[in-house]
């Protein structure tokens, strides 16, 4: 199954995880939190060469990643993550999980922590679609990128892109870079990273760093 | 039969003094050598114990390069019969589902080794071996066995083999002390390591089911202070309840349901007595019985107490990701829902651990209401796991199994 599994998760690999896999340096230890079937980590073990680890919730998700050989542990971004020694990956990733976690402020900390750096991408709770859902209907937005209802999302903290940046100046967290894409995650290179992609990108990808680490 | 033999063509070749013991037809079959006749092994306890026997037995071939061995670690009442017929008990070994050609340890491409242990009473020095001092059985003159010796003893085993690093070392319960206790005490001598249904240390329960086995024995007036062999008995009834009770602790209540229920064993209504009305009552004696045949008393107390007094964060100053700083291995570690002897949580204390000291380590938890005993079963979310994790691992191994 090795070859046929290979050549599909390489070919088929989500485009918002491309995206992300673009923003890794070759050689690095990266951790990637919310690892699901692995795609990122396999990606990147074959192509860049990364010493990648892995955590996921669902056990299903955890052995498919075993079963490829990738390191992933099964665990919990939110009690799990104290665990890992500061600065012992080059980067950390949570890709469309910081809206699931209970404290998505203390998680990103932790991320910024354990990672010199860290590529964290979002939904956009502000994106013009959901704001007129709100606005007209007065109701909880269903879009193409928020696809369940309010009961039973796994979503819990929304925010905006304006609302992530704002936690990061909190935390004293620096944005290296900052990508608009579409729910798919193509880049919506036009939009840029300025007041526009809050009303138009359907999530953001950041790529953070510590301060210290200047 | 013949890959019992195939070890000595190479073993031959070793420079140092040993023994080879290889036993007849009517003696346990398989591969036995006298290890520390030079240098002892010096025991944690203090004492310095050598000459000594290790039995093992092997499967599949050694390449060339050496570079294909998977050491399979035992469990407590385990032997080195892993595969293929058991002599002893005229049963299948104990790990046919794990062990053997196609199987994930597969026997067509790893050289599987597997001993029994240090303390044991299959072959290997034990308090049923004669000390050759005294000409009679150790028993309760022999010394007190920890994991740790164990391990230092196939150690010995492998410098004798001429095995400088194993690919992989695997074993359950028992067995997975073993292994963890392999990547600290040797780390640069392994490359993987599958600990299943293990834990750092023995919990105080754990403990107290095995305080109830021992005085169960010790209680059985056969014993005689462990020297049953001078009164030409055997502590059958005392033995016979330890193991009822371990094996208990080995299922679970779902397991135990399912096969068992309240069914009752040859009658139609309740005895208003004591005998075995329950069909589960039934299944214990005849384990209880069977076991009797094949295991020693004394094993059972020694094994138990080295499982008792093993303490990884304990040998780390309290520090278990101490035990693991620096490790080059790469560990996966697996659980089960339904082990209520070895839970996830205490799988999880290590992975934590080995998280802690930035480890390579995969971790699964696998949905099974079996028991303890599920890492023996079949468990096909187990073999896919090891499966795919001996490719990982064989990816950043440079020996090529």
């Amino acid at each position: 199954m090795n070859s046929d599994l290979t050549s599909a998760l390489g070919s088929n690999i989500r485009i918002d995880l491309l995206l992300i896999a673009e923003l890794i340096e070759s050689g690095s230890r990266v951790l990637d939190v919310g690892c699901g079937d692995g795609a990122l980590l396999h990606h990147l073990t074959r192509h860049k060469d990364v010493d990648g680890r892995g955590i996921e919730l669902s056990q299903v998700g955890v052995n498919a990643c075993v079963a490829q050989g990738l390191s992933v542990v099964q665990g919990d971004a939110d009690t799990d993550l104290v665990n890992y020694p500061t600065a012992s990956f080059d980067c950390a990733v949570l890709s469309q999980t910081l809206q699931q976690v209970r404290h998505p402020k203390d998680v990103l900390s932790e991320l910024l922590r354990i990672g010199r750096r860290a590529i964290i991408s979002i939904p956009n709770f502000g994106h013009w679609g959901v704001r007129w859902q709100l606005a007209t209907m007065g109701r909880m937005p269903v879009t193409k990128a928020l696809t369940r209802q309010w009961y039973d999302t796994p979503n819990s903290h929304f925010c905006t892109i304006k609302d992530f940046i704002a936690l990061c100046a909190t935390l004293g967290i620096r944005i290296e870079r900052h990508i608009s894409a579409d729910r798919l995650g193509n880049r919506m290179n036009f939009v840029g990273d300025g007041p526009f992609a809050n009303l138009l990108s359907e999530q953001g990808v950041f790529l953070l760093s510590r301060p210290e680490a200047g | 039969m013949s890959v019992f033999w195939t070890v000595s063509r190479w073993a031959m070749n070793s420079t140092q003094r040993h023994e080879e013991v290889v036993t007849g037809p009517n003696e346990l079959a398989g591969r036995k050598v006298a290890l520390g006749i030079e240098s002892p092994l010096r025991l944690d306890c203090g004492v310095e114990l050598g000459p000594f026997t290790i039995a093992y037995e092997t499967y599949g071939n050694l390449n060339e390069r050496k570079s294909n061995v998977i050491l399979v670690c035992h469990a407590l009442t385990g032997d080195q019969f892993v595969t293929g017929v058991n002599p002893v008990t005229g049963k299948d070994g104990w790990w046919p589902l794990m062990v053997g050609s196609g199987r994930p340890f597969d026997t067509d491409h790893y050289f599987v080794i597997c001993a029994n242990v240090l303390g044991g009473c299959m072959g290997t020095t034990g308090p049923r071996s004669h000390d050759p001092n005294t000409g009679k059985p150790y028993g309760l003159t022999f010394p007190v066995i920890t994991i740790r010796d164990m391990v230092r003893a196939q150690a010995m085993l492998l410098d004798y083999l001429g095995i400088e690093k194993i690919f992989c070392v695997s074993g359950g319960s028992m067995g997975g002390m073993q292994v963890l206790q392999w990547t600290v005490t040797f780390p640069d001598r392994v490359h993987a390591a599958i600990p299943i249904g293990s834990a750092a240390h023995h919990t105080a329960q754990n403990i107290a089911l095995h305080e109830v086995g021992r005085q169960a024995v010790m209680g059985d007036p056969d014993w005689h202070n462990g020297d049953y062999f001078s009164h030409d008995a055997t502590p059958r009834s005392g033995l016979s309840v330890a193991r009822m009770a371990a094996h208990i602790s080995y299922l679970s209540e779902a397991a135990m349901h399912r096969k068992f229920g309240r069914e009752l064993q040859d009658r139609e209504t309740l005895s208003y007595g004591f005998g075995a009305d329950f069909q589960v009552e039934s299944y214990l004696r005849h384990q209880g019985e069977v076991f009797v045949e094949r295991f020693d008393a004394n094993s059972y107390l020694y094994l138990t107490r080295a499982m008792d007094y093993f303490d990884l964060t304990a040998e780390y100053h309290g520090v278990l990701a101490n035990a693991f700083q620096g490790s080059p291995t790469r560990f996966c570690i697996i659980s089960f829902t339904g082990d209520w002897l070895f839970p996830t949580s205490e799988n999880r204390t290590v992975v934590h651990a080995l998280n802690a000291a930035a480890a390579n380590v995969s971790f699964v938890e696998i949905e099974s209401d079996k028991g303890h005993d599920a890492f023996l079963l079949d468990e096909p979310e187990m073999f896919e796991t090891i499966r795919g994790f001996l490719r990982g691992a064989e990816e950043h191994w440079n020996g090529t199994p």
